[in-house]
């Protein structure tokens, strides 16, 4: 980390804050979908404090680039990158999941600021995504949509319905990002269905494609802004390699990590691995 | 149900037409209500958009894709695609008319209509051609269930418009009503029937098109010009048929169909283009349980079946829902 460059270190920071915050939702649980906001942060910390224009006091802005949360069962990590921007108050942090919450375990549109879509039902975010990016090319504005889904949600026939029909309309405006951690409910999702190879997938159907370390903050914030900057008339797409759990080393490890319970005194270990890798 | 005795001196119907117009000989007709009515809405209404999953033609959908081309998306043979995108399109302030068929839309893309529509209280109006029994072409086109699939959404408004009258006036009210709507859409060259009771659509509203003193028909879609058809034949049998129109489904005018149906000495005959299970029917004979309104209570409409593959006007009368087999059933019934 002590390499990155200037601004980047100011991302660590941020990514650090958002993997924080998710422990921290986390233990009001003491279950969850920690491994995944852990091996997001750093695409959420680029995202929000890099890529994106939006206003903290107004979320519903006009001008805001859209973030869609298609695998909303990635809230714990979205609520986390919104707690850090500003967008949700941090007192709200230990409500997670709890009645009468604004930030449900799986993330709704009606409860909580900054979230864009209702997810659950996963593989349905990009055909939404698709519809803004037109209704944005209608309105002739400037704003993007960013759309996170997962390597699991490749199963889903209606994914490739929506990436399809990004490339017809040309969806210049459209990125998204798909975290590839390998792991789905039932299991290593390269063994629940063979995905690969992603990259010429994805080329095959007209996306400007990059691949690269997720948890790498400078390859994250090079393929943001080239993903932005690309000059065909295409969508983009992020293929992030993901490591679940990441930053907290005994969470890496653990073999099933979709849903994870942790022991009550695992969270302030946890919370001291983060420490440990922030200081690193 | 007793079906029908084959009449070998009757010529044998072309089989198993996918699209088949439902009016009868010589009836009068008007072409492409729907997309006409779009097109004529939205000279003054910049924010609607067309949206089809390669059905448009088969819709009528394509008479606005030719006058707005810049306002026509085409989304390839993928509803699921289809009604994602029209919630995204709705969620940056446009008013898309998504149209397939309801089959397509009710049963393969339940759960992104359910989802990014309904639970997002997104603003699309779905319009969905072959309802119920209205092609030939078997199971795989005859919607049967739609509207028991569609009243159980929440947020959910549900019209099955009886003629091209009637789709004309549901076209800028669909429009103007804020949130998600789903109609059943007659297609090509379709009756006009409510035009001569000076009928006027309410989104919302049932209405007495005819009274009666011995039957009250409550029907909704293509059944009730089918019950008024039934109704003048049943004059010469001394029985006085009215017909309550129900085109709005969900919400459900409960207090008119109340009023009318405890009138002492009625039969109460709903009838509908659907399966007898979770539609106008069930939904009527729970608000007059749960309301102690009690009637000799009839019930026209699809069996729990896959139906048959055929000729539509055979199968409108093998099912019972054409309007000799109305008139039939109504006399056993009255006898």
């Amino acid at each position: 980390m002590s390499n990155l460059k200037g601004h980047n270190r100011e991302l660590a920071e941020r990514a650090y804050r958002v993997r924080r915050n998710a422990v921290l939702m986390g233990e009001v649980q003491g279950q969850g979908y920690i491994a995944q906001a852990l091996d997001i942060a750093d695409v959420l910390a680029v995202a929000y404090f890099h890529a994106m224009t939006y206003r903290p006091e107004d979320p519903e802005w006009e001008g805001r680039d859209r973030f869609l949360l298609s695998n909303g069962h990635y809230a714990i990590a979205l609520y986390s990158a919104l707690i850090e921007a500003g967008i949700i108050p941090a007192e709200e942090l230990e409500s997670y999941g709890c009645d009468e919450s604004r930030l449900p375990m799986s993330g709704m549109a009606a409860y909580t600021p900054g979230m864009e879509m209702s997810g659950g039902s996963l593989g349905v975010g990009m055909s939404i995504a698709v519809g803004m990016a037109l209704g944005l090319k209608r309105k002739k504005s400037s704003s993007r949509v960013y759309i996170l889904f997962s390597d699991g949600e490749l199963d889903e026939g209606a994914v490739w319905e929506a990436l399809m029909s990004a490339a017809h309309y040309k969806l210049d405006n459209l990125i998204a990002i798909v975290d590839v951690n390998n792991q789905q409910a039932d299991g290593p999702s390269t063994q629940v269905m063979a995905f690969e190879p992603l990259v010429q997938k994805l080329e095959a159907f007209g996306w400007f494609t990059q691949r690269i370390d997720g948890n790498d903050l400078d390859a994250v914030v090079d393929a943001f802004d080239a993903a932005k900057d690309h000059g065909e008339a295409k969508p983009r797409i992020i293929i992030a390699d993901t490591l679940m759990g990441k930053g907290v080393p005994f969470l890496e490890a653990r073999e099933k990590n979709h849903f994870i319970r942790v022991d009550a005194h695992e969270w302030q270990l946890a919370l001291a691995a983060l420490e440990e890798g922030r200081r690193a | 149900m007793t079906k029908p005795v084959p009449n070998p001196a009757k010529p044998r119907l072309t089989t198993s037409a996918m699209i088949a117009s439902i009016a009868s000989e010589g009836q009068r007709t008007q072409a492409a209500p729907f997309g006409t009515a779009l097109v004529e809405l939205a000279k003054t209404r910049p924010d609607i958009i067309g949206m089809t999953a390669d059905l448009g033609k088969y819709t009528d959908l394509h008479l606005f894709g030719q006058a707005y081309p810049d306002r026509y998306y085409q989304m390839g043979m993928a509803e699921q695609l289809l009604f994602g995108a029209a919630s995204g399109l709705a969620a940056e302030g446009f008013v898309p008319f998504a149209t397939t068929y309801a089959v397509f839309a009710t049963r393969r893309a339940y759960d992104f209509i359910h989802q990014t529509i309904a639970e997002e209280d997104r603003n699309v109006k779905i319009v969905c051609a072959l309802p119920g029994l209205t092609s030939g072409y078997g199971p795989s086109h005859q919607a049967a269930e739609d509207l028991a699939l569609m009243r159980a959404m929440p947020n959910m408004t549900v019209i099955d418009p009886c003629d091209a009258c009637e789709i004309t006036q549901v076209v800028p009210a669909m429009a103007a009503h804020q949130g998600p709507v789903y109609m059943r859409l007659l297609r090509g060259q379709v009756p006009l029937v409510l035009d001569e009771y000076n009928y006027t659509f309410e989104l919302g509203k049932a209405k007495m098109i005819r009274g009666g003193r011995d039957v009250l028909f409550i029907s909704t879609g293509l059944m009730t010009m089918r019950a008024l058809e039934a109704a003048k034949q049943l004059e010469s049998d001394k029985i006085d048929a009215a017909v309550l129109h129900v085109p709005t489904i969900k919400p459900l005018d409960v207090e008119t169909i109340l009023k009318e149906a405890q009138q002492t000495g009625r039969m109460v005959v709903v009838a509908e283009n659907h399966t007898v299970v979770g539609g106008l029917g069930e939904a009527v004979a729970r608000h007059m349980m749960l309301n102690g309104v009690a009637a000799k209570f009839r019930h026209i409409g699809l069996p729990d079946a896959f139906l048959a593959a055929g000729a539509l006007p055979t199968l409108h009368d093998r099912y019972g829902i054409s309007t000799q087999a109305v008139v039939d059933q109504m006399k056993a019934w009255q006898a």
